[in-house]
């Protein structure tokens, strides 16, 4: 890679998933953190209930994402051939699982309402 | 509460240091140098409309022509995957004309002459055209008339491929190659005498249709052998030995010293000539060998189109049989004539007939070129830069990366290492290639 200048990357995703889906996916992802962080602020404390169910999210939203990577590049666990194979398959499956927590407990707060008792 | 606080001026900081960047990106582009220059390109493929969209946003006022008859702008790199039955043939195929900017002209017919003393290119419609500086990157011919007792309406059939010859042809090789890989039998993979496109597509073929074969219906009945006329399977001495291990451990058969000269399709019969040195006499001696095949992959020899090697542009003294543009190979420019600069496949350098290649070499011509219309002399220097995702499976590849002086130069040193089979090499052909290969089509990498 010749300059990997934050344009070339902003191109690069552009071109992966087309302008539209690209912008709209990052428009998603901001919105899901903005709400995480405003029910986070208005409830002014973590409802450890609510990150309990998070939590039981994580391992699905690992694996989806671990399997959504897989069948869109037509590979497998059989191909993983050295430690960065690893590390990418772990933090593909980090980042499904965080989004998944992420995005369970924001859902939650916004349909119930108010912080429930810690 | 403070936390938040710092958080939320974290995300500022963070969405300023993104809008600086973004800045910073288009900032380096707001100058742009008023002329009056008239620039022409033969051709607008991966080079010629990449330069076009980057001197558009370098200059004010140029006149810029494209000159390439063709309708659709094929993204080569891809068409390796389609031969293997991963893409549909539609995956590399676009129009030329969805990737050029504004502001310059195509014209949809072939370049007929090039007259470098008079600075005047012809097209077969008739039209002539001066120019200031021309840049010729109208790619390359496949010389498939050859192979005797090949033609490009037999791919497909009687187990024969051809993937360099364009998306149908690819998909048409799949064809044949899938038989191969579900019945079985002598699959032979070749690789033409002269300079070629992508010399890792010849390789990469052969390891897909074999790990496909060892997949499929083939499995235990199918036995590949690979037939080049050079001495290694790859330019690059420490590529090559990994390769033959590769090939080893896969049990792929290597013939070297074959030159794939005719085929008998009926027979299912392929021709090779080997040049070998009569230990005796000295002298040299043309022997023929003929090997039965089930499967049959044809690369044809490569050449400068004729336009180049009319023009006079071309080596006196070398590639003589195929062309290529006479050029420094670290500013691209002609040897005799500076205001002609030679891009992508038709260049006469001795590396990088490859997207990879392009993509280093577009903005060195840039450099040159801008600097040119200043009267100034540019700085930018191309050093053989290509790269080749060398798949060695379906799931698995080898991000190679060289320059002229065979010397490895990993983009990513310490975390993916160059010749090691990894899934994340596969995954970045598979996903960021053609992302890349688009934003450097609109000069944005």
């Amino acid at each position: 890679m010749q300059d990997l200048t934050f344009t070339t990357l902003i191109a690069v995703f552009e071109e992966i998933f087309g302008r539209g889906l690209f912008w709209i996916m990052v428009a998603a992802a901001v919105l899901v953190t903005v709400a995480y962080l405003h029910v986070l602020i208005r409830d002014r404390a973590v409802s450890w209930r609510k990150f309990l169910w998070a939590q039981v999210a994580m391992p699905f939203g690992a694996i989806a994402a671990v399997l959504f990577v897989q069948v869109m590049t037509s590979s497998g666990f059989r191909d993983i051939g050295g430690p960065i194979d690893v590390i990418v398959l772990l933090a593909v499956a980090a980042i499904g699982a965080v989004g998944a927590a992420i995005l369970v407990y924001t859902v939650q707060s916004l349909l119930r309402g108010g912080a429930a008792k810690p | 509460m403070t936390g938040f606080h710092s958080t939320r001026r974290g995300l500022l900081g963070l969405g300023a240091l993104g809008a600086l960047a973004l800045s910073l990106g288009d900032g380096a582009r707001a100058a742009k140098l008023a002329t009056r220059a008239r620039i022409v390109i033969i051709g607008a493929g991966a080079a010629g409309t990449a330069l076009a969209n980057r001197l558009v946003a370098r200059l004010e006022g140029a006149s810029i022509t494209l000159i390439d008859p063709r309708r659709e702008h094929l993204y080569q790199p891809g068409l390796s995957l389609v031969a293997a039955g991963l893409k549909p043939a539609d995956y590399v195929v676009s129009g030329t004309g969805d990737w050029l900017p504004k502001g310059v002209t195509l014209i949809a017919e072939r370049a007929a002459a090039i007259d470098p003393l008079a600075k005047t290119v012809a097209t077969e419609g008739g039209q002539r055209l001066d120019y200031d500086f021309l840049v010729v990157a109208p790619g390359l011919v496949l010389d498939h008339d050859a192979i005797e007792g090949f033609s490009l309406d037999l791919v497909g059939q009687n187990g024969i491929g051809a993937l360099y010859a364009g998306p149908d042809h690819a998909a048409k090789t799949w064809t044949a190659a899938r038989r191969f890989t579900e019945e079985g039998g002598v699959g032979i993979f070749t690789r033409p005498a002269t300079e070629m496109k992508c010399a890792g597509a010849p390789l990469k073929h052969t390891f897909l249709i074999d790990d496909i074969a060892s997949r499929g219906g083939a499995r235990g009945k199918y036995e590949i052998r690979y037939a080049c006329p050079q001495q290694a399977l790859f330019s690059v001495p420490i590529v090559s030995e990994k390769v033959r291990m590769l090939f080893g451990a896969r049990q792929i058969a290597t013939h070297h010293g074959q030159t794939l000269t005719a085929i008998d399709p009926g027979a299912k019969r392929a021709t090779f000539s080997s040049a070998t040195t009569d230990p005796v006499t000295g002298a040299a001696v043309t022997s023929t060998t003929d090997m039965d095949y089930d499967y049959l992959h044809v690369i044809p020899p490569q050449r400068a189109p004729e336009v180049i090697r009319q023009s006079g542009l071309s080596w006196a003294d070398r590639w003589t049989d195929q062309g290529w543009v006479e050029c420094d190979m670290k500013t691209l420019r002609h040897l005799r004539h500076p205001e002609i600069f030679a891009l992508g496949d038709v260049a006469g350098v001795p590396k990088g007939k490859t997207a990879a290649s392009v993509k280093w070499q577009v903005p060195v011509v840039e450099d040159h070129l801008v600097a040119a219309i200043q009267g100034k002399e540019g700085t930018a220097i191309y050093d053989g830069y290509t790269s080749c995702p060398m798949i060695t499976r379906v799931g698995r590849a080898m991000l190679v990366e060289f320059d002229y002086h065979n010397n490895l130069v990993p983009s990513f040193p310490g975390l993916i290492a160059p010749l090691e089979e990894l899934w994340v090499s596969w995954l970045m052909k598979e996903i960021a290639l053609k992302a890349t290969y688009n934003a450097m089509l609109r000069g944005r990498a």
